[in-house]
C-alpha cells in the first residue's frame, strides 16, 4: 500500500468551505467507506467550481431588478449557504448515479456493497433525501436502496492502479424533461443529418422551458440505440463545463447550438432572460443503418458531480 | 415592486400582486405533493369514501391554515425522526426547495376553491385551469427558486405538525412556519402567466432558428 512520509488522518466529517480537498489514508478498499461518505457529502453540499463560475457569469449577464437576476442571486446565495452549512443545496438529491473505474485488484461486487452502505449512511445523515419509491406499492424504502437498479452503478476496469468514482446527483425535475428523438422527425423537419440534430436539440430546450431548473446543461448523444444513447448522454455530463469535445468539429457544434439555445430567451427558471443553458456536451455513438436517435439528458443548474480518485492510499476529491 | 406577505392573506393583498413582483413570505405554509393532493381531493371533495374520524380531525386542523393560506409543493430533507408517539420536537428542515407544480394541475383548481387557498408555491408554473381559478378566487402562483433547498430551509422557523407520514417523508403534509421566504409572482389574479408569455416569446425565437424548409 502507499508509503507516505507524512500521513494526515482522513476526517470524513469535515465541513470545509473550499474545493479539491485531499486527504491521506493508510488503507485502500478495506477502508473505503469514509471516502465514499465524503464523496456523497461534497456532491450534495458543495457545487463544483466550474458550475459556480458559470452561474456567476450568467448573473452578470442579466439586468438587475429582473426576475432572472433575482433567481440567479438566490441561486448563488444558496450555493454559498449550502457549502458553509454542509447541507444539501437542493432537497431533491435525485438518482445518485455512480461511474466506477476500478483497478484489476478490486472486486466490483465488494465496491457495490460499499457504495450501497455509504448511500444508506448518507441518507441517515440527511445528506440525501430518501428517494427510492416502489412503483407498484408506492412504498418509499427510506434508505435510497431499491433493487439492483437503485442506485445505478456503472463499472469499467481502470487502465492503471487508480480507483476513480464519479458521482452525479440528478433530481427528478430535470430528469423528467430529458427526451429522445428518432430521426427523421417530420414535424420538426429534422432529417438524418447534423442540422436535423440541431433542430431536435433546440426543440428539447424549448419544450423544457424552465422546468428542468434552468440554466441547465445538456448531455446530447448522437446515434447509439435507445439505451446506449441515454446512457452516453448522461455520461457526457461528467465532462467539465470548460472542456470542449476533443473533436474540433463536434466542439464547434457544442458552441453553436449553445449560442442558439441562449437566444431563445427562456432564461433562469424560465423567467425570461439571457442564460437558458450553461453548456452542451455531445457524445457521438455509432448507430444502426436503420436508426438515428438523438438522446438528451437535461441537468439542472444544481449540477452536482464530484470525483473521488484513490491511488496508493491517497484520496483526492475534485 | 417587492412585497412582504404574511399568511393568512387578505384578498386585496392578493389582487395587489403582479407578474414579476418579488415577495418575501412569512407565516404558515402547508406542504403537499402528489399523494397529499390525491388524498385531500378524494377524501374531502369527491367524497369517494367517507372520511374516518381521524381524517376528519386532520381536516379540522389543517383547514384554518389553508383558508387564505398557502400550499407549498415541496418534499423536504429533514433531520431527526418522527417519534413513535408522533412527536416531531426534534425535527428540522435541512433542505426544502420547491418541486415541479404541474403534476398537481388536475387537483389544484378544486382544492383552491374548496379551502379558499390564496397562494400556491412551487416551481415551473401551472396550467390554464389553475390560472382561471386564481382569477376567480382570487389567488396567485408564487414561484420559488428551484434548487435553493438550503436557503429556503433556513427561512423555516418551526415545524408545527406532520400529517399522513405514511406517505413517506417527501410526500407527507408538513405544516411549517416561515419567515422571509423569497419567491416571484409568475401567475397573478388578473389572468396573466409569465410562463405562457415566455413560452410564446421563445417560440417566436425558436422559429427563427428552425425555418421551415
Amino acid at each position: 500500500m502507499g508509503v507516505f512520509s507524512s500521513r494526515i488522518p482522513c476526517r470524513p466529517n469535515f465541513l470545509l468551505p473550499h474545493h479539491n480537498l485531499s486527504c491521506y489514508t493508510d488503507e485502500m478498499s478495506e477502508n473505503l467507506s469514509p471516502h465514499l461518505l465524503t464523496l456523497i457529502r461534497l456532491t450534495s453540499t458543495d457545487l463544483p467550481p466550474d458550475v459556480e463560475t458559470a452561474l456567476q457569469v450568467a448573473s452578470k449577464n442579466e439586468i438587475p431588478g429582473t426576475p432572472a437576476h433575482a433567481a440567479l442571486r438566490t441561486i448563488l446565495h444558496n450555493v454559498d449557504l449550502a457549502r458553509r452549512n454542509g447541507t444539501p443545496l437542493c432537497q431533491d438529491t435525485g438518482t445518485p448515479t455512480f461511474y466506477v473505474a476500478y483497478p484489476e485488484d478490486y472486486s466490483p461486487h465488494a465496491l457495490r456493497d460499499e457504495i450501497r452502505q455509504a448511500i444508506a449512511a448518507a441518507t441517515r445523515q440527511a445528506l440525501l433525501r430518501p428517494n427510492a419509491v416502489h412503483p407498484v406499492s408506492g412504498e418509499n424504502t427510506g434508505n435510497n436502496l431499491g433493487g439492483e437498479f437503485f442506485p445505478p452503478i456503472h463499472f469499467t476496469e481502470a487502465q492503471d492502479d487508480t480507483l476513480t468514482i464519479d458521482l452525479i446527483l440528478k433530481g427528478g425535475g430535470c430528469e423528467n424533461v430529458g427526451t429522445q428523438y428518432s430521426l427523421p422527425d417530420t414535424t420538426l423537419q429534422a432529417a438524418r443529418d447534423l442540422d436535423g440534430v440541431r433542430r431536435v436539440v433546440l426543440d428539447a430546450v424549448w419544450q423544457a422551458q424552465g422546468r428542468g431548473c434552468a440554466p441547465g446543461v445538456l448531455g446530447v448523444a448522437i446515434g447509439g440505440d435507445r439505451a446506449s444513447g441515454y446512457q452516453a448522454a448522461k455520461q457526457a455530463l461528467l465532462r467539465q463545463l470548460n472542456a470542449p469535445h476533443p473533436d474540433p468539429q463536434i466542439a464547434e457544434l457544442e458552441n453553436e447550438w449553445l449560442s442558439q439555445a441562449n437566444q431563445l430567451g427562456i432564461g433562469p427558471m424560465g423567467f425570461g432572460g439571457n442564460t437558458t443553458l450553461l453548456g452542451i456536451k455531445i457524445a457521438v455513438l455509432h448507430r444502426l443503418p436503420a436508426s438515428y436517435f438523438v438522446s438528451i439528458a437535461y441537468m439542472c443548474w444544481a449540477y452536482r458531480r464530484r470525483r473521488l480518485s484513490l491511488r496508493r492510499g491517497l484520496a483526492l476529491f475534485t | 415592486m417587492d412585497h412582504n406577505l404574511t399568511f393568512p392573506l387578505k384578498d386585496e393583498d392578493v389582487l395587489a400582486l403582479h407578474l414579476g413582483d418579488e415577495v418575501l413570505l412569512s407565516g404558515y405554509l402547508l406542504t403537499a405533493r402528489d399523494a397529499a393532493h390525491k388524498w385531500l381531493l378524494e377524501t374531502f371533495i369527491e367524497n369517494s369514501h367517507p372520511p374516518s374520524p381521524e381524517d376528519q380531525n386532520i381536516r379540522n386542523t389543517i383547514a384554518p391554515f389553508l383558508d387564505h393560506g398557502a400550499i407549498y409543493h415541496c418534499g423536504p430533507i429533514i433531520s431527526g425522526e418522527i417519534a413513535p408517539n408522533g412527536s416531531i420536537n426534534h425535527i428540522k428542515f435541512i433542505s426544502a426547495g420547491p418541486t415541479t407544480s404541474i403534476r398537481e394541475e388536475i387537483y389544484t383548481d378544486r382544492l383552491i376553491k374548496h379551502f379558499h387557498v390564496s397562494a400556491i408555491i412551487g416551481k415551473g408554473g401551472m396550467g390554464a385551469n389553475t390560472l382561471a381559478t386564481c382569477q376567480q378566487v382570487p389567488a396567485v402562483y408564487l414561484h420559488a427558486i428551484g434548487g435553493a433547498g438550503t436557503l429556503i430551509a433556513q427561512t423555516v422557523q418551526r415545524v408545527q405538525a406532520v400529517y399522513k407520514p405514511e406517505f413517506g417523508i417527501p410526500e407527507a403534509i408538513w405544516i411549517i412556519e416561515v419567515k422571509a421566504f423569497p419567491a416571484i409572482v409568475t401567475m397573478d389574479a388578473h389572468g396573466r402567466s409569465l410562463h405562457t408569455r415566455v413560452a410564446e416569446q421563445s417560440r417566436e425565437a425558436l422559429e427563427k432558428y428552425l425555418p421551415l424548409k
